[in-house]
């Protein structure tokens, strides 16, 4: 991190989320519980853990489309109710397949304005302001390619650049790097951690594995076997803290490069 | 109807003032060309929302509504009308996804023709009435439901201006839509509403059974060519009014169904479009080309990080 960007983060340390022995779920099933952690303006968070531990869930409580089971959880200092303009999201699923020859510079574009009733007929301004959000991501060169005819990579970069043109203040992505191999998975980081530094926002990034992402990482929530733990990824990433919140041996191992394992924690299979 | 008695002349200028001369062929064109205009639009949501076959069976569930409505002795389009908004509002409440369950939507559509078969045995008329409302009837069309069609087509036309962005996010993007604050479900059956009245009235034209003709594959052209939604319907648009307006002006002259001339030029611009038109660009060119400019990209704009 450079420094200016850090005077910023450090002047500003406005808090974004707070959770308070938060749990979450469905009814009458908890998924995990006894959650807490905030975020502060400007931080890059990872949550992950194993399919099925509740990531999502933390999603969706912060999108207001869901409630929580128990405890608090506050968005802005208030509860999270869906429609929020100062989120950015990127959701695990979409729509797009071969068969989808629309061009990139529309899909953004309606992430802009697609709430509004109405042809939109006076569409320059809205397509200007698609467009400057796909610059903001390197993607100006697609803007007018179907999003039929891109690759992974590609079209994750167009889910970044609709998360981004409403200029929220905090982004969700949820599992953008899963179907990517290394190389793109590191690309797209870089490119997510860029964003964050220069526009100073929160980004929530949900991910099966953490170690493209430990170079850029301010914090990290850990959700397995029902629980979450968050902290500085050298704090919360380390044998004794696992081992001491889960009660079951769990090893952290790191190899030369500063990768790390998580061995320990069994794979639960649930539904997220 | 006797129409090969008409004599085709070298100058289409008369041949459109002959033409036009007859009323039942001016009722053609109104309601024919209103029905191209809806259904090239609908169609193009349909497309994008992958609902063809949902749409197919909501002109199969309007089958029975037809037929029962002849047996009641009132106006088809009442029964088609009823049938196809209440079933699409069914398909709608039972959730987005049930409108894309194949097996369960063909068991309902099975059911509905076989109700509408059941309606017209009872009926003790004239078979004639079955036949128009499964392949059309175009040439037939009384002024009464000129009218109804083009009320029912302004109608669309001020939904689908009213509710083009939100109906299209959803369409496309339905998980970031609905985060947005788009009601989802409200969405669903406003859409499938639309489609009912669309089929409706499309029944009209190309029946029951030929209805893909008009609802779908003029949509399904329009998308490969091209990549702004806007122009695609307006070229879905433009591929039904050339079918519906052909077609018309050779059964003019011709002994053959209006619905049969309709189907084939579809179909035939189909298989051009797919098969002739060259619509795919070199995909392994372009990701080299803009995985290499993004790492430029981060390069130029911030080195540091």
């Amino acid at each position: 991190m450079n420094t200016v960007d850090k005077m910023i983060t450090d002047a500003v340390q406005q808090e974004i989320v707070r959770a308070e022995n938060l749990a979450a779920g469905y009814p009458g099933k908890t998924v995990w519980q006894g959650a807490n952690f905030s975020f502060v303006r400007g931080e890059f968070v990872a949550i992950i853990g194993p399919n099925g531990a509740g990531k999502t869930l933390l999603m969706r409580l912060l999108l207001g489309l869901q409630q929580p089971v128990k405890g608090t959880i506050k968005l802005f200092n208030s509860q999270p109710k869906r429609g929020n303009p100062k989120i950015g999201y990127v959701p695990q699923r979409h729509l797009i397949d071969n068969d989808t020859n629309i061009e990139c510079i529309e899909l953004v574009r309606l992430a802009f304005s697609g709430t509004r009733w109405g042809f939109g007929l006076s569409s320059k301004s809205e397509r200007k302001t698609a467009f400057e959000a796909l610059e903001a991501v390197g993607a100006a060169e697609l803007a007018y390619q179907p999003l039929s005819a891109l690759s992974g990579g590609e079209l994750q970069r167009i889910f970044l650049a609709e998360a981004l043109v409403s200029n929220p203040e905090i982004l969700l992505l949820d599992e953008p790097l899963s179907n990517l191999d290394i190389r793109r998975a590191k690309e797209l980081v870089q490119l997510v951690n860029k964003v964050v530094r220069l526009r100073n926002v929160t980004a929530l990034l949900v991910a099966h594995d953490i170690n493209p992402l430990l170079p850029f990482l301010d914090k990290v929530v850990y959700i397995a076997n029902g629980k979450a733990a968050t902290g500085k990824p050298k704090d919360v990433l380390t044998s004794e803290s696992l081992t001491a919140l889960y009660g079951v041996n769990i090893e952290v191992m790191r190899d030369s490069r500063g990768n790390v394992a998580i061995i320990g924690i069994e794979d639960h299979h649930g539904d997220e | 109807m006797v129409t090969n008695s008409y004599i085709f002349n070298a100058n289409l200028l008369i041949d459109v003032q002959q033409m036009f001369q007859y009323q039942f062929m001016q009722h053609a064109f109104e309601a024919g060309t209103a029905v191209a205009i809806i259904a090239g639009i609908v169609g193009y949501f349909v497309v994008l929302r992958r609902s063809a076959f949902a749409s197919h069976a909501l002109s199969h569930i309007g089958f029975a509504g037809a037929a029962g409505a002849v047996l009641l002795g009132i106006n088809p389009i009442f029964g088609l009308l009823t049938f196809t908004c209440g079933g699409g509002v069914g398909m709608a409440v039972l959730g987005p996804r049930a409108v894309n369950r194949d097996v369960q939507i063909g068991t309902v559509l099975a059911f509905m023709l076989g109700l509408g078969v059941l309606f017209i045995s009872l009926y003790t008329g004239y078979a004639t009435e079955a036949y128009s409302i499964l392949f059309g009837e175009i040439l037939g069309i009384s002024s009464s439901d000129v009218l109804i069609t083009v009320t029912a087509s302004l109608i669309i036309l001020a939904a689908v201006g009213i509710m083009y962005r939100p109906l299209l996010f959803a369409s496309l993007d339905e998980d970031v839509a609905e985060a947005k604050g788009l009601s989802m479900p409200l969405l669903g059956i406003i859409f499938m509403l639309l489609v009912a009245v669309a089929v409706s009235i499309a029944v009209q034209v190309v029946g029951v059974l030929l209805i893909f003709s008009l609802m779908v594959t003029p949509a399904a052209m329009a998308r490969r060519l091209a990549k702004q939604p806007r122009n695609a319907m307006i070229i879905s648009v433009l591929i039904s009014l050339m079918a519906t307006w052909s077609s018309l002006f050779i059964a003019f002259y011709e002994p053959y169904p209006v619905s049969f001339f309709i189907t084939s030029m579809v179909f035939v611009s189909y298989l051009f479009v797919r098969y002739i038109y060259p619509s795919r660009i070199c995909l392994e060119c372009r990701e080299k080309f803009s995985s290499l400019s993004l790492a430029k990209h981060l390069q130029k704009t911030h080195p540091n990080i």
